[in-house]
């Protein structure tokens, strides 16, 4: 029994709907409830009650060995999350337990604490104590962790000086000098340019490689079959799923099955609390500008984003087109075309489009991941998987799925005769086509 | 695992808490260089970004001491009610040390929690540092003050002829006096802080707090206002009451303070720290959902 890293054994978390959201407030709510405030108050715990409860989490129990790595996948909503703060102590369980043997390591997000007017000699010192490294710890990796980040000539400059990726690099750096035996990751902390996920993603292998256990929290299937080699899936809150990832692929995709061309806000959605522009809607219509999730590949379709702009600020709205199985298509910006990422912006509400040409995306099942980036920091608002719809393999490119490639593009070719040209052939027309 | 064996060094166990827990104090021992550094955080971003800098460390008090000493001490008549002749202007600024400490803190650790609401919801780590971290940031204020106190009590006789105020033996008392001061700041503030995150009205409702309890504490005026010997120990109900009269009595070498009225303030803090230490760690664990 010793080599067991983490236990966890009938773990429950409950939550009552709407509760915890609606239980502060403002003083402008409090008058605006002004009558019923001073009864209320009193009278919570009872109204609390009432309210039907929220089972984010419910008996789920398994068992990590010392140096494995395991990869807990889920849709949005299935209680990765819940996990991931319970198992880093940042919320308690409402029943059940874990146990977890040897000195662990949270990253749920990379560069917590660090504070812009302060240098980065003094964020490295303050944010290693955050995530739990002793200060002759810290001093020993203090090299490393400045050439890691390739900052050495900044290391006495205000953080809010660097550019956004220096600020990204260095934060990671600080998180990837942490030598826990136990590292629990959030997916989360992978957003981000191409080259910053790549690093988390390699960090991440060669930590899983030294023999560390690992708990890999992810919707990315692709992500989780490159480092684990077990997964356990969770379902509205409950394990449905223990085994190897590649058992894990079709159970994923099952629960990803469901098409919801539309998603529309819930006022209750947590978001970050410091974002400034809340996603509202997001969509797939169809050429004839209805909402659906079933594509005809022949034809062009519009993703839609809808979001309200809260408070003047700077951000860039972006979406991810993921396959079902969690492999990236593209990844665009509304910046893109003016190269730029960041636009100022001003407060109301706003619909963003994007037309998708026909006969570009190979027929399959595709999702959504939604984000309004901003400059050195976490993104004001972000979506992880919503806006599922799927490609049809109609139309005149159904014969060609046997190619190989992510996308299917139906380009123009031409051609030039060099030298001494022969008279053009003319073609059967019932022969058409390639 | 059965209970026999023998657990290995670290072992974090993770279980549902019962409503009423003591402090883990080897665990917040355990994380005492995040303490010293979230200090120095706060120590440091106080006044960046500001023309003067550090100086208003130095103006704040002294600021406070001229418009004390005109409108309390002169107008107000106070300066002749002190019953003793070290000037009115040394006996306000003595009152200021702890005082400055006591506002600070009170501000800065109710609004501790929610401001660190993204530290709080992304990492692990006893969330009493927060606010305590906050409250001993203030202490810097102590040292300038003071430094200041000494300044003025040299430079005071030299260029107004003031008398020669010396501090009697009673001034080794000042280190315990500003623990005192400390724990007065965080048993107010740990309610306010853990409070705050619940009901953000809390917020609102410190700077009247401040106001008031800055009248109701001797800072501007002297303590022997209040005569009758029980109507002291109702006033020493204050605990902020018994902390200024022992750093004037301990600076200054006034009359040792009413040491009825310094218990019922020492009993007062030590209530109310313990109750705060256990309300805070009885909402703690819902801090991370409700923030």
């Amino acid at each position: 029994m010793g080599d067991v890293a983490i236990r966890v054994d009938g773990l429950g978390k409950r939550y009552t709907l709407g509760g915890p959201r609606e239980r502060y407030g403002t003083l402008r709510d409090q008058i605006g409830r002004a009558g019923a405030s001073l009864r209320g108050l009193l009278r919570r715990r009872q109204r609390a009650d009432a309210r039907p409860p929220f089972w984010a989490l419910k008996d789920v129990s398994f068992e990590v060995k010392r140096g494995e790595a395991v990869g807990i996948i889920g849709r949005n909503g299935a209680g990765k999350s819940t996990l991931l703060k319970i198992l880093s102590r940042i919320t308690e369980p409402t029943e059940g337990g874990a146990d977890l043997y040897g000195r662990v390591g949270s990253l749920l997000e990379v560069g917590t604490g660090f504070h812009p007017e302060l240098t980065g000699r003094e964020n490295i010192y303050l944010n290693g104590a955050i995530l739990g490294m002793r200060r002759a710890e810290i001093v020993r990796q203090f090299d490393a962790i400045v050439a890691f980040a390739e900052v050495e000539k900044f290391v006495d400059t205000p953080v809010k000086h660097y550019s956004s990726g220096m600020y990204t690099r260095l934060a990671f750096a600080v998180a990837a000098h942490l030598e826990p035996d136990i590292l629990i990751v959030d997916e989360v902390l992978a957003v981000g340019d191409a080259e910053f996920q790549k690093k988390c993603l390699g960090k991440m292998e060669e930590v899983a490689g030294r023999g560390r256990t690992v708990l890999f929290v992810s919707h990315n299937m692709t992500a989780v079959l490159k480092l684990c080699a077990r997964a356990v899936i969770l379902k509205d809150g409950r394990k449905v799923f223990d085994g190897t990832p590649a058992e894990a692929i079709p159970v994923h995709l099952s629960h990803a099955d469901r098409i919801l061309p539309e998603w529309r806000d819930d006022e209750s959605r947590p978001t970050n609390p410091d974002g400034l522009v809340r996603l509202t809607g997001a969509r797939v219509r169809q050429p004839n500008g209805l909402i659906g999730g079933l594509m005809p590949a022949d034809k062009p379709f519009d993703i839609e984003i809808e979001y309200i702009v809260l408070n003047q600020t700077s951000c860039q709205i972006a979406f991810r087109l993921n396959r079902a199985d969690g492999e990236t298509v593209l990844t665009t910006g509304d910046g893109d075309v003016r190269s730029v990422t960041y636009r100022p912006r001003l407060p109301g509400r706003f619909t963003s489009r994007v037309r998708f040409p026909g006969h570009f995306l190979r027929p399959g099942r595709y999702y959504l991941l939604i984000a309004v980036n901003r400059p050195a920091a976490p993104p004001h608002d972000l979506l992880e998987a919503v806006v599922h719809f799927e490609i049809d393999g109609v139309g005149s490119l159904r014969e060609l799925d046997g190619r190989l490639g992510v996308v299917l593009p139906q380009f123009h070719w031409s051609e030039d005769c060099v030298g001494d040209c022969p008279e053009p052939l003319t073609l059967n027309p019932q022969r058409g086509g390639l | 695992m059965t209970p026999t064996q023998p657990l290995p060094p670290e072992v974090t166990r993770i279980r549902p808490s019962g409503g009423w827990r003591a402090v883990d104090l080897r665990e917040v021992w355990r994380y005492r260089e995040l303490l010293a550094f979230l200090t120095l955080r706060d120590i440091k971003l106080r006044y960046k970004q500001t023309a003067l800098g550090v100086a208003w460390a130095v103006i704040q008090p002294l600021l406070n001491v001229v418009v004390a000493t005109v409108f309390f001490g002169n107008l107000g008549g106070m300066a002749g009610r002190t019953g003793t002749d070290v000037p009115y202007a040394l006996l306000t600024l003595a009152a200021l040390v702890p005082w400055q400490l006591f506002s600070y803190a009170l501000t800065q650790s109710s609004n501790s929690l929610v401001a660190e609401q993204r530290l709080i919801t992304k990492v692990y780590f006893p969330r009493l540092i927060v606010p305590v971290a906050s409250v001993l940031s203030g202490l810097v204020d102590v040292a300038v003050t003071l430094a200041l106190l000494v300044v003025v009590m040299v430079a005071g006789p030299l260029l107004f002829g003031w008398p020669v105020v010396v501090p009697s033996a009673a001034v080794v008392a000042v280190p315990a006096l500003v623990l005192f001061a400390v724990l007065a700041a965080l048993a107010v503030g740990l309610w306010l802080a853990a409070l705050n995150v619940q009901y953000r009205d809390i917020r609102y409702t410190i700077p009247f707090l401040t106001q008031f309890w800055l009248l109701a504490t001797p800072v501007m005026y002297p303590a022997g206002i209040v005569q009758d010997a029980r109507l002291r120990l109702v006033y020493g109900l204050n605990p902020m009451v018994g902390v200024v009269e022992g750093f004037r009595w301990a600076l200054l070498g006034t009359a040792a303070p009413d040491w009825g009225m310094m218990g019922v303030s020492a009993a007062v803090v030590v209530a109310l720290l313990t109750g705060g230490v256990f309300y805070f760690r009885r909402m703690e664990k819902t801090f991370a959902d409700v923030v």
